[in-house]
């Protein structure tokens, strides 16, 4: 099952390998992974997704806590929740087929951010599904190159804590 | 304000944690902090070796309770220290080891003794640091020993690059510590006690399992408190030998895999487990789903990880023991539990622990029961890892905790004699007996030239039986008797499926331990039979210097019960043929 964990941790070296050794110790693969300063510069957030049985996961999201230098963990599984990433897709175009591809582009409220003879690179942010679905559409006329984010996610509303 | 070297500023610091002793050896990487160490007041014990410097805090601190400091230089130094660390982290003890490190310049370029020591270390230490400017080196040792000392308590690790050790700064000793990310919780939840209460008062056939979150918490009182108010027979884990007396009727002895045959009984049969600073390791609960299938289970421990790890527990407090079980006494019913304790009694009368006492061969467990008489549980055991181990533990009747000292989770051979020595600098006055094997004790033997070097006096008991008893034993009862490796005695020339040992024919067994021991002018013993145990023993304890005893031990002697991997606690062997 997919699960999403939300990490507030100390901005200081090292914090990311004592989370991933967490995980690469027992097996995980850790699926999408993001990181970065919050409005404490001292503090930084990562959301991890990854797959797992939710018993283990449990486990991991206390053994989380125990580390010295982390603040709080959320498991946002089943937490109404905000969830963006961001993917940029060079797409393979000839003269052909630019105008559809615009069109996807328009549908799916991506940005064009490059455009040369023979490709174009759209920007396109969203949760992992509709990111999925944008690849899935464009995919016939050929991707040369994709560079997608981790996912940054939040919970809506008051709902700041998680279960 | 005082300008001081990073290498002055951390002697001070060390001083200002009331630390009286340090074990460990010099390096290159770290000669300023060794140069600061010359002519203070710190205490500087010199090992042969880093592993023996890491074992020695380690025993140190199990046996008074303050944290054990170690130094070491950079590179081999700090890997060599890995194992100890290893030991104190699986076994919850306070220690803050020091490590040289290349400079901060030129760390990553692959430097002469340099190795990555945060990276090695991070996951056998409770939390490590890095030191990379000056200013931040008493904050940092203050919140090692935070760290190492509270919560559930472990091994800390501080990697001092040599440029650190060198720059200037002012020093002041921070009074107070206050991480915003490490926040213990001692209390236990109020409800949770109070449900816990409820259960035992409710059962019928409770049982207390207690650990060493018992010992370092310092609850053995409200321990014996509560199973004397509610009648509640109470069994302890390998690491809580002692903290429960013995010579009560509600001592059911150590549990799991080599525990008595009443306490795996009496788990089995139970209605309401309480455990208490103990994690549910797998040498104690045999096969996890067979596990005191018909209990509920209170789990009190201070780590909310070690709560339901293993087993899913019905009522978890998170919390100090001594703490919670102070608030719970109050809730708690007198009782009696006549009924209970007479099958636990009739368990005990049934299988007690025992042996061929009667025949003229010398088992291990006679010299270990000698040592606890003479010594009436009074000494400080420190003891390696295999069959000698588990004889001491179901033999040696502690008078009370931290006179025990083994390496339990991790189950190192050579931590014993070092550790032993760790506890001898913690207590000079008390006697100390380590008890080995003589697979274990090859493994950190060196030492003898700190105990040598430094005029203690520790007694060196060798059970041995000239294998690594333990592997030889699983080898015999798993394994078809084929003795791949487990005998020390093997030489070239040696029959290629020897599987049993033929005095006769036997090589001579090497070293001579008493040779060895009169190398460093200290006298050996060797004893090969029953009737000089006890004259030896006496001769060992008079003698106000150290002593090492090679004893010849039965050699296939194995350890029962026993409760193969794999199996519940239901299938005990209590022989070799069932």
């Amino acid at each position: 099952m997919r699960h999403m964990v939300s990490v507030l941790m100390e901005n200081k070296f090292g914090v990311l390998a004592r989370i991933s050794t967490l995980f690469a110790a027992r097996g995980f693969n850790i699926d999408s992974l993001s990181v970065s300063e919050t409005e404490d510069p001292a503090i930084s957030r990562m959301t991890i997704v990854v797959k797992s049985d939710g018993s283990i996961l449990e486990q991991v999201t206390k053994q989380l806590n125990k580390l010295v230098d982390i603040i709080k963990v959320n498991d946002f599984t089943d937490c109404a929740t905000i969830e963006r990433g961001l993917a940029l897709i060079k797409i393979n175009m000839t003269k052909s087929c630019r105008d559809e591809i615009i069109g996807l582009i328009g549908m799916f409220r991506a940005r064009i951010v490059d455009i040369s003879q023979d490709s174009i690179v759209t920007e396109i942010t969203g949760d992992e599904n509709k990111i999925d679905a944008f690849m899935k559409v464009v995919m016939p006329y050929g991707i040369k190159e994709t560079n997608r984010t981790g996912i940054v996610a939040l919970t809506r509303g008051n709902t700041n804590k998680a279960k | 304000m005082q300008q001081k070297t990073g290498a002055q500023i951390l002697v001070e610091s060390l001083l200002k944690e009331n630390v009286k002793i340090v074990f460990g050896l010099p390096g290159g990487q770290a000669l300023p902090i060794f140069d600061a160490i010359h002519g203070s007041k710190l205490n500087f014990i010199l090992t042969r070796h880093e592993q023996g410097a890491a074992h020695m805090a380690d025993g140190y601190a199990r046996s008074t309770g303050n944290p054990g400091v170690c130094i070491v230089t950079s590179g081999p130094g700090a890997t060599n220290i890995v194992t100890g660390l290893g030991v104190a982290y699986m076994d919850s003890v306070p220690m803050v080891a020091i490590t040289g490190q290349v400079a901060t310049n030129v760390i990553g370029q692959d430097a002469f003794q340099e190795a990555d020591t945060t990276g090695i270390t991070r996951p056998v230490t409770k939390h490590n640091f890095l030191v990379k400017d000056v200013k931040c080196l008493a904050m940092t040792i203050k919140e090692a020993f935070y760290i190492a000392t509270t919560g559930r308590p472990g091994p800390v690790l501080v990697d001092i690059p040599i440029d650190i050790q060198r720059e200037v700064c002012e020093f002041t000793y921070p009074n107070k510590v206050e991480i915003r990310s490490y926040k213990p919780t001692y209390e236990g939840h109020h409800g949770q006690i109070k449900k816990t209460a409820e259960i035992i008062n409710s059962s019928q056939r409770p049982v207390l399992y207690i650990g060493t979150g018992v010992v370092v918490s310092g609850a053995e009182r409200e321990i014996v408190e509560i199973s004397q108010k509610a009648d509640i027979p109470v069994t302890n884990t390998l690491l809580a030998v002692g903290a429960y007396p013995y010579d009560t009727n509600l001592s059911l002895g150590m549990l799991g895999m080599h525990g008595t045959y009443c306490a795996n009984k009496a788990i089995q049969a139970a209605d309401v487990i309480i455990a208490v600073g103990a994690r549910f390791d797998d040498r104690c609960t045999g096969k996890v789903c067979d596990f005191a299938k018909k209990a509920k289970i209170v789990h009190v421990d201070i780590d909310p990880t070690a709560i339901s790890k293993v087993i899913c527990v019905d009522i978890p407090v998170v919390g100090d023991a001594k703490t919670v079980l102070r608030a719970m006494l109050s809730l708690i019913d007198k009782k009696k539990r006549g009924e209970w304790l007479k099958t636990i009694d009739e368990w005990k009368a049934e299988h007690p622990l025992s042996y061929d006492r009667n025949d003229n061969e010398l088992h291990p467990q006679y010299v270990v029961e000698k040592i606890s008489e003479l010594v009436q549980g009074e000494a400080i055991i420190s003891t390696d890892v295999g069959q000698h181990q588990m004889w001491s533990a179901q033999y040696y009747k502690a008078r009370h905790s931290r006179l025990f000292l083994t390496s339990g989770g991790l189950g190192a051979m050579g931590f014993g004699f070092p550790a032993g020595i760790g506890a001898k600098f913690g207590y000079p006055d008390k006697e100390v007996i380590v008890i080995t094997g003589d697979g274990s004790f090859q493994m950190s033997m060196q030492e003898m030239a700190v105990v040598v070097s430094n005029d203690i006096n520790i007694k060196v008991v060798i059970l041995n039986n000239q294998y690594l008893g333990n592997v030889r034993q699983w080898q015999e009862m798993f394994y078809n008797k084929r003795y791949s490796h487990s005998c020390l005695a093997r030489r070239k020339g040696c029959l290629e499926w020897c599987n049993s040992p033929d005095r006769g024919k036997c090589p001579v067994y090497i070293p001579d331990f008493v040779k060895w021991a009169e190398s460093y002018g200290v006298l050996g013993m060797r004893v090969t039979c029953k009737k000089d145990v006890e004259p030896a023993l006496k001769k060992m304890l008079e003698i106000k210097a150290p002593v090492v005893l090679d004893i010849r031990v039965e050699r296939e002697e194995n350890i029962f019960p026993m409760v193969p991997v794999g199996a519940s606690l239901d299938d005990m062997l209590i022989r070799m043929n069932g």
